[in-house]
Order: C-alpha cells, then structure tokens, then sequence
C-alpha cells in the first residue's frame, strides 16, 4: 500500500484537476485583487514620465501632506509604543480591578469604525462638545488642526503594539524578572537588560503595524482634519483631493509615495518575521533555537550519558 | 545565616496557602520543603525569598526582622524551577549579571575571575560562551545555581531544582549540590515534591501537607517515626490493612503488631513492601498471589487476602514465585494510627 493504484488520488481532494484549479483560482484571485492595483499606481504615477511625477511630488500642497503624515508618525508612534509597553507590562505583570476591561478596551479600536471615532472626537474637542468651550478659552486649537489629527491617529492605532506584546508577556511569565531582581537589579535595569531584549523583535513588529495604520489612516483624520488643503491635509486625504480634482497623474504620484511607505513596511515585517517575531505563542529567542541545540547536545559530551 | 518563621501566614484571594507555619533553619543547614502539590511549600521558600510578602507572622535572618525587606536587598540567591535564565546572554553574562547590577562595584577582570571560578565550581568550564539555549538541562541548572552564587548570598533557595530533569541527571545533580553545600557551607532551603530528594539531600526534612507543617525531623527520624498517616503515605509505598487495637498491639489474622500508645478501637496499619515477608506455609494471613513485578533489586508481589485487600511486597530476585501461588504473609514492621 505505499504507492495508491495509478490513476487514483493518494488522499482525499489531491486530484490533479482539483490541485490545479485551486491553485488557478487563487493566482487568478490575487492577480486581479492585489497585484492589478498595485500595479496601476505606479503606471499611473509615472504615466506622464518621471519630470512630470517629479513635479506632482513637488508640488507644495503634496509636499505638505507628505511632511504633515511623517510629523503625525513621528508623534503618534512614539507615543503609542510607550502606552503599548505600559499596557502590556501592566496587564502581564500586576493584578488590578479591572485587568480584563483594560484588556477589551484596548482592543475596542479594532473594532470600530475609524470614522465613528471621528466623529466622537469632534463632539468631545469640537466647540459644541466637552471640552470645546474650555479649550476655546485657552485657545487651544485641537480640531482642523495637528493635534486633532495626532489625537486620531493615536486613537486607531493604539492596540497595535500592545496587542504584540500581551501574549508574549503571558507566555515569557514573570520568572525572568523576578529573577533579575533577586540579583539585585532595579525596576528599570531590569526592563532594559531583561525584558526589553526579549520583546524586543515583537515590539519592533508592533511599531511597524503601528506606523503603517498611522501613515494610511483616513477615516478618523479626515473627520477631524477639516481636510484643509495644504494645511491639515495627511497623504491619504491629499490623495483623495487630488482626485477628485480630475489630478489623476498627482493622485497616484502621491498614492505612488504611500505605497511605497507600505511596501517598505511589508518588507520590514517578513524580515522582524523571520527573527520570530509575530508568531508570538513562543518566545522570540526561542525559535533559532532547537537547532543550536541539536548541535550543542551532539557536540558536548552529555550529562545523561555518564552513569 | 539562622532563619527563622514565626507563625507565618499566607492568602491568596480566599484561598490560604500557608497557615501559621513556624519554623527554625539553622547557620549552614541544608533543609527541604516536602509536600505534595498545594502544600504551600513553593509559598513558603518564596516568602523566604521575599518574592512574595506574608499576611502575618515574622521571617527573621539571624536576629534582623526581614519581613519587609524587599527581595532585591534580601541577599538571598534563589534558583527557580525552570531556571529562569536569561535567553539573550551567554552562560557567563547570567552569571555575571548579579555583579553588574550590584551596587558594589566590581572591575571587569574581577568579575570574569569570579565568573571562571563559579563555572568550574559548577563543573561547567569552557561553557561560557554558551547561550542557555545551547545548553542541556542539567547544564542550564548548574548555571542557575552559579548565577544565584555569584552574588554571594546568605541563603541559597531552590524551587524543585531537579523537577525538570530526568532521572540520572536527576542523582548526580543531587550529589553536586550536596558538595557545593558542604563547600561553601551556606544555608539552604529547597522545596521538593520528591521524597527520595528530600531523604538523600537533606540534613532535615520538613512536611507540609495544606499549608501547615505536619512533621520535621532528620530523615532518619520522619522515616523511622513517621507521625501520621498522611507522613507515611507520603513517604514511600506503603500497605494499609484495618485491624483492631487491644493493650498496645494490634490484632491482625495470624497474629499480632506491636501498636505502643495507640488506644484501643479501629487503627490502620500501615507496612512497607519490604517490610511484609512471603512464605509458603506456616503462621500469618493466607494470600494468593496475583502478580509479579520483576525489577533491577527485587521482585514484588501483588497478593490478595482473605477479606480482598491488595499487599505489596517485596522479595529477593530469588524468590521461586508465580501467579496463583498460595502462601501466608506476614508483618516484620508497621506503623500503626489509631482511626478517627
């Protein structure tokens, strides 16, 4: 029974038609869902020739919406990463009321609509909302404004690291510091020295997610960003802008930009990937490793080994 | 350095893990925590560390009260069951780790001399360049306990340290700690679950069973007087037949064991399997034979009696025996506990 009959499927759906037309199916699927757009942006960016996309990229308001995104990263990453550590730390390492409502509360802006998280951040820093006469008085200037297009950004992406970090804490448990400490290490040399070295691809994984989401988010920025052109507009509102300004060549030329910033994510994702990171059930030092001791154990001479 | 626990109380939630537990570790003792799972033994040798605070009660080292002293400033070493080593440093950046972090200031080449010495301390020369990973079981614990140390405690606290490794192992680790103990003559505390561990490595041996202390004594004592039933179930293989006590013996089919200070009534006896003897003929209990178990030192016998109780005992290799044989047993030596 090594080899089935000839002309019959060694196992249940391995049939040659069947492992064909899936396969076709899947390319065809994928060519036409991801790979044709991908595709057209960047022929359309470049449709009319480089000086010509060069130009579309120099344009003011382009040039603007491209600093305006890389500013809004620079802060809403930052900052996110730090509230995903303390998040993580918190929830893996102590016990308080209220844990597990932290634990789903994070998660909430996975869940919703960007949109909707626009709109209520209108109606708590708009003028007729909660702190609008408030903020008014003091002239602060939050809405139609970087701040407000920060405070959404941070919104939407605030899972991201976290949500990383969590169940590799859990798995890691609490001996590695506990250990640290019993040799005399403080609070924050542990977490530099010993926490921090083992979280450190998954949290780079999370930081990449975190900025990916930040530099394409539209939803939740365009509602409070007022999408005031050459001001509060990010690179996916401009985007928007251009086209329907009939601009087809200087809406991909800019689309062309936020692609690439995604391709490059991507490529920074497969290689954190490969360094463990993101199949967060293990350790991520933990996964090189059964090899190395594979060779360990044939190279030293082994303990089970003497009587 | 003495330690001393006085009344020591530990709650988890509702649950409590330690009930008013008093016990005194002498200067350079070797003592084990010995108990079953939820005992409270872990709790104990962690609120010893100061991993975890008691609810009550006092922990004292030597005459100062250290209760409250967190476990950084402690200056206990602890070794954790699974070792807890650090993943990304080598085997000597572990075992150096406690020296870098220490407020006392040491030069590098003083820290590699002493990272060299505890590394051929714990048999491990010329691994230090390993990262744990790289290393096997038995390896990844001796690093630990150098790592633990390194920074020179006043007591050294071991979780189940030989729980993850298999037998052989197992005894030859034993023997290495034994000798690094009688070394470097530092107090230690170990908890076990293992009573054979317990017995071989211990100058004494304490007994928890939830969350109290049931027995402490040297092995000679817990084994020769064990002082309940639960102290000498836990203690090794042991047979329980129920017999009437009458004047200090108590009275079994065929004849009669010595029971001194059990008072009259119901007890349970209980005999260890080389303590029962096998013969074809003669006075004691009738039994039939229903299973032989040949092992390395001995072969044991599954016999049934007359009332339908299973006895287990233990026989030279020998021994010309087969299932269905009929024969009497009889007791050389039981412990005897009167019943509730």
């Amino acid at each position: 029974m090594a080899h089935a009959p000839h002309g019959r499927p060694p196992r249940v759906g391995d049939g040659a038609a069947v492992r064909r037309a899936l396969i076709a199916f899947v390319l065809a699927v994928g060519a036409i869902l991801v790979l044709a757009p991908l595709v057209v942006i960047f022929a359309q960016a470049f449709r009319l020739g480089i000086p010509a996309f060069v130009a579309n990229i120099a344009h003011p308001d382009t040039r603007h919406a491209i600093l305006l995104t890389v500013l809004t990263a620079l802060v809403a990453v930052p900052v996110n990463t730090v509230f995903g550590v303390a998040a993580a730390w918190a929830i893996t390492r102590f016990d308080f009321p209220g844990k597990r409502a932290l634990t789903v509360a994070i998660e909430i802006p996975f869940s919703i609509s960007p949109i909707v998280a626009g709109v209520a951040y209108l109606f708590v820093y708009g003028l007729q909302g909660l702190f609008g006469p408030a903020l008014q008085a003091a002239e602060i200037k939050i809405l139609f404004a970087l701040p407000g297009i920060v405070l959404a950004s941070m919104f939407v992406t605030a899972p991201f690291v976290a949500r990383e970090l969590i169940p590799l804490m859990q798995a890691q448990g609490r001996d590695l510091e506990e250990a640290a400490t019993s040799l005399g290490a403080s609070g924050w040399r542990t977490f530099f020295s010993v926490t921090l070295p083992n979280i450190r691809w998954a949290l780079l994984y999370g930081v990449v997610l975190c900025n990916a989401r930040v530099m394409g988010e539209f939803g939740a920025v365009s509602v409070v960003s007022g999408n005031i052109r050459g001001q509060t507009n990010t690179l996916p509102l401009h985007v928007e802008l251009l086209y329907h300004d009939y601009n087809t060549a200087g809406a991909f030329a800019a689309a062309s930009i936020l692609t690439l910033l995604a391709l490059v994510t991507i490529v920074a994702k497969v290689l954190l990937e490969r360094q463990g990171a993101g199949r967060v059930r293990r350790p991520a030092l933990a996964a090189p490793l059964p090899a190395a001791l594979s060779t360990a154990a044939a190279l030293s001479p082994a303990e089970g080994a003497k009587p | 350095m003495k330690i001393t626990l006085d009344n020591v109380v530990k709650t988890f939630d509702t649950f409590r893990a330690v009930h008013g537990v008093s016990l005194a570790i002498g200067s350079g003792e070797l003592v084990a925590l010995l108990g079953p799972s939820g005992s409270g033994k872990t709790t104990i040798l962690r609120m010893v560390a100061g991993l975890e605070y008691a609810d009550g009660g006092t922990i004292r080292f030597g005459d100062r009260d250290a209760t409250r002293i967190p476990v950084r400033e402690r200056g206990v070493g602890f070794v954790f069951q699974h070792y807890a080593l650090f993943p990304h440093m080598t085997v000597a950046g572990n075992i150096a780790f406690g020296m870098k972090v220490s407020k006392l200031r040491r030069s590098r080449a003083a820290i590699d001399a002493r990272v060299a010495e505890l590394l051929s301390l714990v048999k491990l020369g010329g691994l230090g360049g390993r990262f744990p990973g790289q290393i096997s079981g038995g390896q990844r614990q001796r690093v630990a306990l150098a790592r633990a140390l390194a920074v020179d405690p006043k007591v050294l606290l071991l979780d189940e340290p030989f729980g993850a490794l298999d037998a052989n192992v197992r005894r030859e680790l034993r023997r290495s700690l034994r000798d690094i103990h009688d070394a470097l003559g530092i107090t230690t505390l170990f908890v076990t679950h293992d009573q054979e561990e317990a017995l071989d490595l211990a100058d004494r041996v304490v007994i928890l069973d939830h969350g109290r202390i049931v027995q402490e004594g040297t092995p000679q004592q817990v084994c020769r007087a064990p002082s309940s039933a639960f102290v000498t179930r836990f203690l090794g293989d042991a047979n329980r037949l129920v017999a009437e006590v009458r004047g200090g013996r108590a009275l079994i089919a065929g004849g009669s064991i010595e029971a001194a200070g059990v008072p009259d009534g119901r007890a349970e006896i209980y005999a260890r399997p080389a303590d029962i003897e096998w013969a074809r003929e003669g006075a004691g209990i009738a039994a039939r034979v229903i299973r032989v178990m040949d092992r390395p030192e001995s072969r044991r016998l599954v016999a049934r009696l007359p009332g339908g109780e299973h006895v287990e005992l233990d026989m030279t290799p020998e021994t010309a025996v087969g299932v269905g044989d009929s024969g009497v047993v009889t007791l050389r030596r039981a412990n005897v506990f009167a019943l509730a």
